[in-house]
């Protein structure tokens, strides 16, 4: 019986072996390949998708429009929840694909594990929402969101210039990259400004469901702002739990935030007066971002949030760089990368996280943060 | 006054442990098993709960009442699929299976529900209580009543009824119960029935207290309470209490007077401890072996 | 010299001389496939994951199928194993060592460090009887993942600084770096691993577990799982020889991790990597593949990392596979009416039957 079992698992093993090997389809020789990777199953399946239908939306847009330079592009994306291993593996399948250009990772992790892969094997990356300054180290990617560094200098600069608070207690993942990068420059830049930081906590991806303690202590040191550099799953829970305990300060957030109203049955009122600093405001009322949230709520039902707009613009992004550049689909990735790592540098786009956005040699974008409110139940610029 | 705010807290998320743990020690007490699958059991009733109130506008009390329901039969229907054909054979296989019991829950409520994050509405009605600078929440209140008269039935229920005492007789020698004429599989039937209607009781404070739901908020509640268990002395009610508030307190102490961060890795430590120390637990019988 | 002899030769023996074989063939199979280009990229990125979990499983396989004992923490010492080495490596980056020689002794500390804590868990717990084991390591995982989200390591030219928390205590000097940040963890290990490295570190475990099986000391490891009391009164030493099976099993697991440290440049201990679920899914490999079969182990391993990738389609449904593999494999191989359906239905009965009906 046990042999019968093990004949038959090797017979199953050489069967995917030859499957993977056997299958290339055959490509298209007049279209762009890009390859999209994040993660569209397990914890931040949220942004994975966000992305995934964000860079669609603008890959159907551009084909419409008769595509760059006169060419298609073919567009695929590959879950890899949010792991290291399975992005890996995720970008060894879209280069069986045929991948010539990476738009991805999603979340920082993978894509600092993916990114020294593209180096190796010499292909433009740009990346829309990894936000850690270890994913663009290498001169072939580039990144449309903000460093978590500079989110977390630009929340703290915000909140002085404006005058929002006086104490600021911070709640952040100290298991997470994005939320303890922030939280590290934003208390560095908060010595410079006109504020205190009066409590520092933190929790892990074990414990996030019980803030009392954490939101205790904010209270305890009359902390008149909490600032949360978080996802907007936690932060719901922590809105819960404030109001439970009668605690009401300023509540304010990063690009992570940005999806609050969309939780299942979270009663919205308890955001009213949330602040976040996000590059994007799906209500912002110029003809590009109504056509945009107008395609996307058609098309997915819901109302995009930055991430999707993050993507959006990394896929005009990299049309931008291939028309600068006069690429053809018939080079190879290596010669894309070398033909569009110069030219990455000169573009400007106006996309819908920011007007005028161009990118410095390191990979970092240039382009202002837009702080917004959440007031009756929707986002509005401030 | 803080550190009542900090204790209280504590008591709140302790009683909720020790809710959830006292499942965990009868089963364990009685069918000589850990049983995994317990905190998904308690995800369940959570996602039934929800369910029922947000989706069919159901009134709480009936809400829970069919949760409690739904996890009494999900316990029952799980010992007999699961756990009843394999009590002959070794631990290792039962505990093997029961993880697979558990995976198989917080899968198909994956499938069923999907991996978003729900915001789950209290279903307690009590408002805050202020006692001077103290602020008390209502779960707090009904969590703690709740906890106090569960282990006070349950120890009626074991010492003075027929059904309980023929449990402790199960739990001391399962032959010998069943040659003076105890049902034994019935007896382990409804052990598993008691402890997942408690399962359902504890999920709904859980999520009450702390109100978000995913197919893994049964998991680390679980695996706590099962330290609680262990702490209190695995197979005593009354160790399952003790057990349970004291992990709570450590836990929010820890978190409020050490570290945020390492709050978890304390609790954990404070097992291995246990073990290291007193390996029964505080109120845990020395184990005879037997030849 | 003794003649190698397949007839005579002892089952055992015969059976482990396939397992080498077997590893042997299909690195062989394996390379022709990539020196004639007909693999594909996945294939060729999923070979060190395959040699790394054949590797754990092979190391958890020791501990639930010869020890008797159930270990939800191996994610735990992969974890280990992975932070210790890969901290060696980038420790010693800059210096003027030699790569190779690096990652032998990379490879060392991680085996060694992830022994050292197999060691210092089993001490309490394995003198205890029951389901302790599993829930200490699987403590043991979580507090590992935690300590490691919250440690500092940075380097400078006055030392190695730590800091637990907080980053900003340890004073790195101007030109310092940070080694080990916090979540972050451990950025820009070099990628060492091969395939090669992995399936000699396949064959060594193998090597390691079928010695330790077959000697003195395995026959009192299996003693003690198949009946602890008649072992004791035979006067073994119960807990010096759980400790070391237990103490082999998190050494092998170590070695696994330096190889996932060492395939991937970000490092980092989240639920998803080294977390339960890991240490459940590495359960699954060694409970498909046979408990106390090391080749199934390795066929399980290889099967089930790379189906999923195969079929990425079938992500969705990947744990919930795994759930019910547990289970239906439990109840087939310890449910009384499954055992008496599988004797009157194997392979050997049949035949049994067809040749008495001939004769």
């Amino acid at each position: 019986m046990k042999k019968l079992v093990s004949v038959l698992l090797a017979a199953v093993m050489a069967v995917g072996c030859l499957s993977g090997c056997g299958a290339k389809e055959a490509k298209n020789a007049n279209a762009f390949y890009i390859g999209g990777i994040g993660p569209i199953t397990g914890d931040a399946a949220i942004y994975g998708t966000a992305v995934q239908n964000g860079a669609q939306i603008a890959v159907d847009e551009i084909n419409a429009a008769g595509g760059i330079n006169g060419y298609q592009i073919e567009y695929n994306f590959q879950d890899d929840q949010g792991d290291a291993e399975k992005s890996a593996n995720a970008y060894n399948t879209l280069k069986d694909w045929g991948m010539q250009m990476l738009m991805g990772t999603v979340t920082t992790a993978p894509c600092v594990a993916v990114a020294d892969l593209t180096a190796a094997d010499n292909m433009i990356q740009i990346t829309p929402s990894a936000s850690s300054t270890d994913v663009i180290k290498n001169d072939n990617v580039f990144q449309v969101c903000f460093t978590d560094p500079a989110q977390g200098t630009k929340s703290a600069q915000y909140i002085g210039q404006n005058n929002l608070a006086k104490k600021v207690a911070i709640i952040y993942n100290s298991s997470d990259i994005y939320s303890s990068g922030i939280e590290a420059t934003f208390v560095e830049e908060a010595a410079n400004q006109n504020f205190e930081v009066v409590a520092e906590e933190a929790f892990t991806a074990d414990s996030k469901t019980d803030f009392s303690t954490q939101l205790q202590k904010a209270k305890d040191a009359d902390a008149d702002l909490v600032f949360l550099p978080i996802y907007y799953t936690e932060a719901s829970i922590i809105l819960t739990q404030a109001n439970a305990m009668g605690y009401d300060p300023t509540f304010f957030g990063c690009d992570g935030m940005d999806g609050i109203l969309g939780v299942k049955n979270f009663d919205t009122s308890l955001a009213e007066g949330l602040m976040l600093l996000t590059p994007f405001a799906a209500d912002a009322q110029d003809d590009l971002t109504k056509k945009f949230v107008d395609t996307y709520k058609e098309k997915y039902g819901e109302i995009p949030n930055q991430f999707a707009a993050d993507a959006y613009d990394a896929v005009y992004a990299m049309k931008a760089a291939l028309e600068s550049a006069n690429a053809t689909p018939d080079m190879s990735a290596s010669d894309l990368c070398d033909a569009l790592k110069p030219v990455m540098t000169t573009i400007s786009i106006d996309g819908l996280t920011g007007t005028g956005m161009s990118w410095s040699e390191t990979g970092e974008v240039n382009k202002d943060p837009k702080a917004v409110v959440i007031q009756n139940g929707e986002y509005v610029g401030m | 006054m803080r550190f009542i705010t900090y204790l209280i807290n504590g008591i709140s998320l302790g009683s909720i442990y020790a809710i959830i743990a006292l499942g965990y020690t009868m089963v364990y007490g009685i069918a000589k098993m850990l049983n995994f699958a317990h905190g998904d059991v308690i995800m369940i009733g959570c996602y039934v709960v929800f369910t029922c109130m947000s989706g069919m506008g159901l009134n709480p009390f009936v809400s829970v009442t069919l949760a409690v329901v739904v996890c009494t039969v999900l316990g029952m229907v799980i010992e007999k699929v699961a756990y009843k054909p394999l009590r002959k054979a070794t631990p290792l296989a039962v505990l093997i299976t029961a993880i697979g019991v558990s995976y198989l829950l917080q899968n198909i409520a994956l499938l069923a529900f999907g991996a978003d994050t729900k915001s789950f509405t209290s279903v307690v009605p009590i408002p805050n209580i202020s006692l001077g600078e103290v602020n008390v929440t209502g779960v707090t209140v009904v969590a703690v009543a709740a906890c106090i008269i569960i282990m006070i039935v349950l120890m009626l229920f074991i010492k003075k009824t027929k059904a309980g005492q023929a449990m402790l007789a199960v739990s001391e020698d399962k032959e010998a119960a069943q040659l003076m004429g105890v049902n034994v599989n019935g007896t382990i039937s409804l052990t598993f029935a008691i402890g997942s209607g408690l399962a359902a009781i504890a999920g709904v404070l859980l999520c009450s207290a702390y109100p978000t739901l995913t197919p893994y908020t049964g998991s680390m509640p679980g695996i706590k309470a099962f330290t609680a268990a262990v702490f209190g002395g695995i197979g005593s009610i009354p160790g399952a209490f003790i057990g349970g508030i004291l992990l709570g307190i450590i836990e929010i102490l820890a978190k409020a007077y050490i570290s945020s961060q390492l709050a978890d890795a304390i609790v954990f430590a404070v097992l291995i401890l246990v073990l290291l120390v007193k390996p029964t637990g505080i109120l845990g019988k020395p184990i005879h072996e037997k030849v | 010299m003794s003649k190698l002899n397949l007839k005579t030769m002892k089952k055992s023996t015969k059976s482990n001389l396939i397992t080498y074989a077997m590893v042997i063939v299909v690195f062989a199979v394996v390379q022709i496939l990539v020196a004639t280009g007909s693999m594909s990229s996945l294939m060729q990125g999923l070979l060190v994951p395959l040699c790394t979990y054949s590797i754990v499983a092979i190391g958890l396989n020791l501990c639930v199928g010869y020890l008797g004992e159930l270990s939800l923490g191996h994610a735990g010492f992969m974890c280990v194993g992975a932070f210790s080495s890969a901290f060696f490596t980038k420790c010693m980056e800059d210096t003027a060592m030699n790569p190779t020689l690096r990652f032998i002794i990379a490879l060392l500390i991680g085996t060694c460090v992830a022994a050292f804590f197999g060691f210092l868990i089993g001490i309490p717990v394995l003198r205890l009887r029951g389901d302790y084991l599993a829930i200490v390591t699987l403590a043991f995982g979580e507090i590992i993942k935690n300590v490691i989200n919250v440690l500092y390591v940075g380097k400078d030219e006055n030392g190695l600084h730590f800091a637990i928390n907080d980053p900003k205590s340890m004073n790195l000097t101007e030109n310092g770096k940070m080694i080990i940040d916090g979540a972050k963890g451990i950025t820009g290990t070099p990628r060492q691993a091969s395939f090669l490295i992995g399936v000699i570190l396949i064959l060594i475990a193998l090597f390691v577990v079928f010695n330790l099986v077959n000697s003195r000391s395995g026959r009192a490891i299996m003693a003690i799982r198949d009946n602890r009391i008649a072992a004791e009164s035979v006067g073994i030493n119960i807990t010096k020889f759980k400790l070391m099976a237990f103490t082999i099993s998190a050494a092998i697991a170590g070695a696994g991790g330096v190889l996932y440290a060492h395939n991937l440049s970000s490092l980092i201990a989240q639920p998803a990597n080294f977390g339960y679920n890991m240490s459940i899914m590495i359960l699954v490999f060694v409970v498909l593949g046979g408990m106390g079969n090391f080749r199934g182990s390795i066929i399980a391993a290889v099967v089930l990392t790379m189906l999923p990738e195969v079929l990425r389609g079938l992500s969705d449904y990947r744990m919930l596979i795994y759930a019910i593999v547990l289970i239906v494999m439990m109840l087939f191989n310890w449910a009384p009416a499954a055992i008496t359906w599988r004797q009157t239905h194997s392979l050997k009965t049949l035949f049994a039957k067809k040749t008495k009906e001939v004769e």
